[in-house]
Formats: C-alpha cells, sequence, structure tokens
C-alpha cells in the first residue's frame, strides 16, 4: 500500500465514522461537527488523489476542489451555527405552536 | 465568446448580480432588483432558446477557462426545459412575494421587526435561489454541478428560517444536515470518479465511463446523495416539515423548482455520465422506490388536517412519478418515450405544484390559518384561489387537458410498449390517489358556512399570480408538440437509447 492510498483509506474510514455520527446522535451540534468529519474525510481522500499526477508534480485539480469545498463547508456550518442557536434560544415572543410537537425532539 | 455562451452567462450572471445589489442596497430595493432579473431571465432565456433551435446543443467555456479548472457550460433540451420551468415559476413567485410581502409596511399595520427582516430577507436569498437554479442547469461539469447544488442548498436553507418561528427554524437545520450529508456523498463520489478518470467534464465522461467497481461506487454515493436531497422515499422525512412551515412563496420555490432540481442532477448524471454504467438492476430499484413514495405520499397526504402539509406530503408522492423513468434503463425504444413523459411531467408539475402553494398561501393569509376543518365556505371568499387550487389538482391527478395528463399518457405508452404493466397500474392508481386529497379542500370551499367570515384582504396579486401558474400547468397540455421538440435538441436521451447496441 503506498502512503497515498493509507491516506485516502483513512479519508473514507474518517466519511464512514462521521456518518456514522450524523445518524446516531440526537444532539444538532454534535450532528453538525460529525457533518464536518464527512467533509475533512473527502478532502482527505481528494488530496490523496493528487499524489497520482506523473511527472513528479501533484495534479492541482484536486487541490482547488478541496479549497472550494472548505469555502463551502465554512459558509454551511455557518448557517447551521446560526440555526441551532435560534433552536435552541428560541425566538422571542413566538411561542412554539402545535406545529412545534410535529418536529418531534 | 459564442452568443449561446452570452446567454448563458447572463442566466445565471442576472439573478447573482440583481442579488448582490438587493442584498447591499438593501431597504426597498429587492423587488426591483428581483423584477430587473426576471426581465433579464427571460430575454436571455429566448435568445438561447433561438440559438440552439438553429446551432443545436451549445456548450461554453466561461472567460476561455474550461473544465477542470474553469467553469464550464453547456446546454442542450433537457437544460432548456429546466430553464423554462424555473423562468415560468421564478417569474410566478416573484408576482407573488410582490403582493406576499408588500412593497413597505401598510400605515394601518403595526412595526414587527421579524416580518419586516423577512420582508428584506426574502428577495436577495431568492435570487441566489434562481442563480443556483441556473447554474445547476448549465453545469457541464460534475464539480460545477456540486457548486451549483450547494449554492442552492443554502439559500434554500435561509428561505426555510425565514418563518419566525422555532418549528422553522427546526425544519430549515434539518434540511441543511440532510442537505450537506447528501451533497458529502455526492463529493465523495466525484473524488472517486476523477481519480479513476481524471476529467470532470460530463461529456468527456460519457466517453470514458465504464462499469468498473470505482465507477459504480461512484455511482451509488452520487445517486445516494442526490435521492437525499430529492427526498425520495424512504428519505423523505426531512421535506414535510420543511415545504409545510415556510412561507408560501418559499413553499411554491422548495417544492416545485428546489426538488426539481436536484432530480435533474440525478437524471444528468445517468443518462449522460453513467449511460454506460448504470444497470437496469439498478434502475428498477429506483422506480420500485419511486412507486412507493406515490402511494405512501399520497396516502400521508390523504390524512392531513393541514392544508400545507397535505400539499408537502403531495410533493413527496409527486417525487415518485419522476424516479418511474429509472424502470426503462436498458429498453432502448420505450427508455426515450418515457423520460420524455417525465421531464414534461416535471415541467407541469413544477406549475401546478406552484399554483398550490401559492393558492394555499392566500387562502392562509384570508383565513388566518390553513386548518382543513375551518376552511368551510372560503370558496366565496376567495374564488380565484380556489379554482386555481383545483386546476392545479387537475394537472396533478393527470385529467386532460393539463400538462400533467400528457406527461402521465407519454409515461403510460412507454409502460404499455416495455410490458411494464406495474408501471402503468402505478401511474393511475397514483392519479385515483391526488384525487383523494384535492377533492377534500375544494369540497369544504364550496360548502356553505354557517357563521359569518372574519375574513383578511388578500392582495389582488397573490390571487392572479396562482391563477396564472395554475393556468400554465393547463395550458402545458394544450401545447405539449412545442416543449417535446425543444427537448430534442442535442438528443439528452441518445446516450441511454443506444444503451443496449454498445453495453
Amino acid at each position: 500500500m503506498t502512503t497515498a492510498q493509507f491516506y485516502a483509506l483513512c479519508g473514507v474510514v474518517l466519511f464512514a465514522i462521521g456518518f456514522h455520527g450524523v445518524v446516531t446522535r440526537a444532539h444538532q451540534l454534535r450532528k453538525l461537527l460529525s457533518v464536518n468529519v464527512m467533509g475533512s474525510g473527502v478532502f482527505l481522500v481528494l488530496v490523496a488523489l493528487a499524489s497520482r499526477a506523473t511527472g513528479g508534480h501533484p495534479d492541482p485539480v484536486p487541490h482547488a476542489m478541496v479549497l472550494t469545498g472548505i469555502v463551502v463547508a465554512i459558509s454551511a456550518t455557518a448557517v447551521a451555527l446560526s440555526l441551532v442557536r435560534r433552536v435552541h434560544e428560541g425566538d422571542a415572543g413566538e411561542a412554539p405552536g402545535d406545529d412545534a410537537r410535529e418536529a418531534g425532539p | 465568446m459564442s452568443a449561446s455562451g452570452a446567454w448563458m452567462v447572463s442566466l445565471v450572471l442576472a439573478p447573482l448580480l440583481a442579488a448582490s445589489i438587493a442584498l447591499v442596497v438593501g431597504r426597498r430595493s429587492g423587488p426591483y432588483a428581483a423584477l430587473a432579473a426576471a426581465a433579464a431571465i427571460v430575454c436571455s432565456l429566448a435568445g438561447l432558446i433561438g440559438q440552439l433551435e438553429r446551432h443545436g446543443a451549445a456548450a461554453s467555456a466561461v472567460g476561455g477557462w474550461g473544465s477542470p479548472l474553469g467553469i464550464q457550460l453547456h446546454a442542450d433540451g433537457l437544460s432548456v426545459l429546466m430553464l423554462l420551468m424555473s423562468a415560468l415559476v421564478g417569474v410566478g413567485v416573484t408576482a407573488y412575494a410582490w403582493g406576499y410581502f408588500g412593497l413597505a409596511r401598510r400605515r394601518d399595520e403595526p412595526f414587527n421587526a421579524a416580518a419586516s427582516r423577512a420582508r428584506e430577507s426574502f428577495w436577495p436569498l431568492w435570487l441566489f435561489a434562481w442563480g443556483g437554479l441556473h447554474a445547476l442547469f448549465l453545469s457541464g461539469d460534475i464539480f460545477n454541478l456540486y457548486v451549483a447544488l450547494e449554492l442552492l442548498t443554502l439559500s434554500a436553507v435561509g428561505l426555510i428560517g425565514l418563518a419566525n418561528q422555532r418549528t422553522a427554524s427546526f425544519a430549515a437545520l434539518r434540511y441543511l444536515l440532510a442537505s450537506l450529508v447528501g451533497s458529502l456523498f455526492y463529493l465523495l463520489g466525484v473524488a472517486l470518479l476523477y481519480g479513476e478518470y481524471a476529467v470532470l467534464d460530463c461529456q468527456r465522461l460519457l466517453e470514458l465511463v465504464q462499469g468498473t467497481r470505482a465507477t459504480t461506487c461512484a455511482l451509488a454515493l452520487m445517486t445516494l446523495g442526490l435521492m437525499l436531497k430529492t427526498a425520495l422515499f424512504p428519505l423523505h422525512f426531512w421535506l414535510p416539515l420543511a415545504h409545510g412551515n415556510s412561507p408560501a412563496p418559499v413553499s411554491a420555490l422548495l417544492s416545485s423548482l428546489v426538488v426539481t432540481a436536484c432530480f435533474y442532477a440525478i437524471l444528468r448524471l445517468w443518462c449522460t455520465v453513467f449511460a454506460n454504467a448504470g444497470t437496469p438492476g439498478a434502475g428498477m430499484l429506483l422506480a420500485l422506490l419511486g412507486a412507493a413514495a406515490i402511494v405512501y405520499g399520497s396516502l400521508q397526504a390523504i390524512c392531513q388536517q393541514r392544508l400545507k402539509m397535505l400539499i408537502a406530503y403531495s410533493t413527496v408522492a409527486q417525487v415518485g412519478y419522476l424516479f418511474l423513468g429509472f424502470a426503462f434503463l436498458g429498453r432502448s425504444a420505450s427508455a426515450v418515450l418515457a423520460w420524455q413523459g417525465v421531464v414534461y411531467y416535471a415541467l407541469s408539475h413544477a406549475c401546478a405544484k406552484g399554483a398550490m402553494f401559492l393558492a394555499a398561501g392566500s387562502i392562509m393569509r384570508s383565513a388566518g390559518h390553513d386548518q382543513l376543518e375551518g376552511l368551510a365556505g372560503i370558496g366565496k371568499q376567495l374564488p380565484v384561489s380556489v379554482f386555481a387550487f383545483g386546476l392545479a389538482g387537475m394537472s396533478l391527478m393527470g385529467l386532460p387537458p393539463s400538462g400533467g395528463f400528457v406527461g402521465k399518457w407519454l409515461l403510460l405508452r412507454a409502460a404499455l410498449e416495455a410490458g411494464l404493466w406495474w408501471v402503468a397500474v402505478t401511474i393511475l392508481a397514483g392519479g385515483l390517489l391526488a384525487a383523494g386529497y384535492t377533492f377534500p379542500l375544494l369540497e369544504r370551499a364550496l360548502a356553505n358556512r354557517a357563521e359569518p367570515w372574519v375574513a383578511r384582504r388578500v392582495p389582488r396579486g397573490m390571487e392572479l399570480a396562482s391563477l396564472v401558474l395554475a393556468l400554465c400547468a393547463v395550458a402545458l397540455g394544450l401545447v405539449a408538440a412545442q416543449p417535446l421538440e425543444l427537448l430534442e435538441i442535442g438528443a439528452p436521451f441518445q446516450p441511454l437509447a443506444s444503451q443496449e447496441a454498445n453495453p
């Protein structure tokens, strides 16, 4: 097994651990962190792929994809964090009505 | 840059530019920015269709930077029909939102910080989502497809969160988490594909892809991720809450455009990128899930007490129809017919579902709630909205003349040609079930009511917007030939039809 393959395998394992967390954890913040772990797994796979290029230079395309992916991940995490706060604080003056019961825990 | 390339760039750029203006200038610029964007979109789409009709499918590398590092745009009949759908529904929703959010606070209305925030935030978020939709429909490579999906998702999450309730925040959060998981599955699939073939361009991949093990894994991961985003049964758990608790224009956009856009991504993968790797067995599984979605979603819709939840579950059911096309993988002749039916059904469903949610929004505005029991006699108050709801329901049931009828008819013909009896039975049963959840509201609306109404005024523009969309859904049943001709540009389903010849 080459180093790159080892990293790619680690990425897949991280992805699986993160997915397990999203499915099994009830707390929203833990779910969000698990999604981030999944994301890191995918990025690790992409970075490992970059080493496959010939000619001694790593392939720049997966790097570009990882950079874009990180930007997306950060924005999504920020949005999710603000939503988590809103869910837990509850908006002032707005008592959860009948709908809240459908939402479940 | 070619003329068609310029029109494509303008289709993506116009809404994004208008969104940025609405975001930076704020205050009351939103509706006007949206109006300008809508005008630009309609013109660009007309220009693009003119170009494509003359020269066939078009590709364009933005700024001369193509795939894999740049942005590769691609337009064929399938993209054009989706763009047409987005333009129709988008213009309708924009007109509706103009009345729904109001241009400014009315004098008699007490100041409400949350309502005023929603009024300002709706426009940039919707325009970003519109830009994301167009970027998605025009994406020529699988990584840009991912970026467009994320742009769309993040704006949609913001739109769901506009309603100032904990339920809405919770629904938005759950949608965001489900959607992120879906995107990461998709991205891992992209990584596997790039590792195998070192290209991202859809058309190049079509030539290169073979049924290796890594490719099959990538196909499974990407399809699974997008199924979650499309809310195909049993991965629909996030949809009813998110679509049933948003402001009316947002529900309409989510159910008619966003869901269909995610389905478009699946369709693009299966009929272009993976045309040589998708197996009939996997397709059959997807179609069976679609059939289950039709039955389950319709039964849930019939059981609902709230009008908006009813329509949301109807979306779960209608998504099922879109997946029925996968039953025809490997059956060359009827496959093309079936996919035409599916795409046509998606187009008319978008118009009908948009009209339904918009009409429900008017009803909710007038009655102050959407509990079905309390809506007896609403037909006298809002005859136009109830009529629009009925017309849209007609298209969902698949009664002629309506777009839904044409879509189901094409699918039925394909099913009978291919001998897939269970598909035909599901389509017909789904129509009956749709009647089961459309009629209860109509029946109550036309009933007499003993106590007098304390109905609030509904702006005329809101009622008219829902009626126009519903009429579009019906008109699609009368002018089916032209849209189906447009769909033929570039023969998007050709790779599937020739699948049998070179397996």
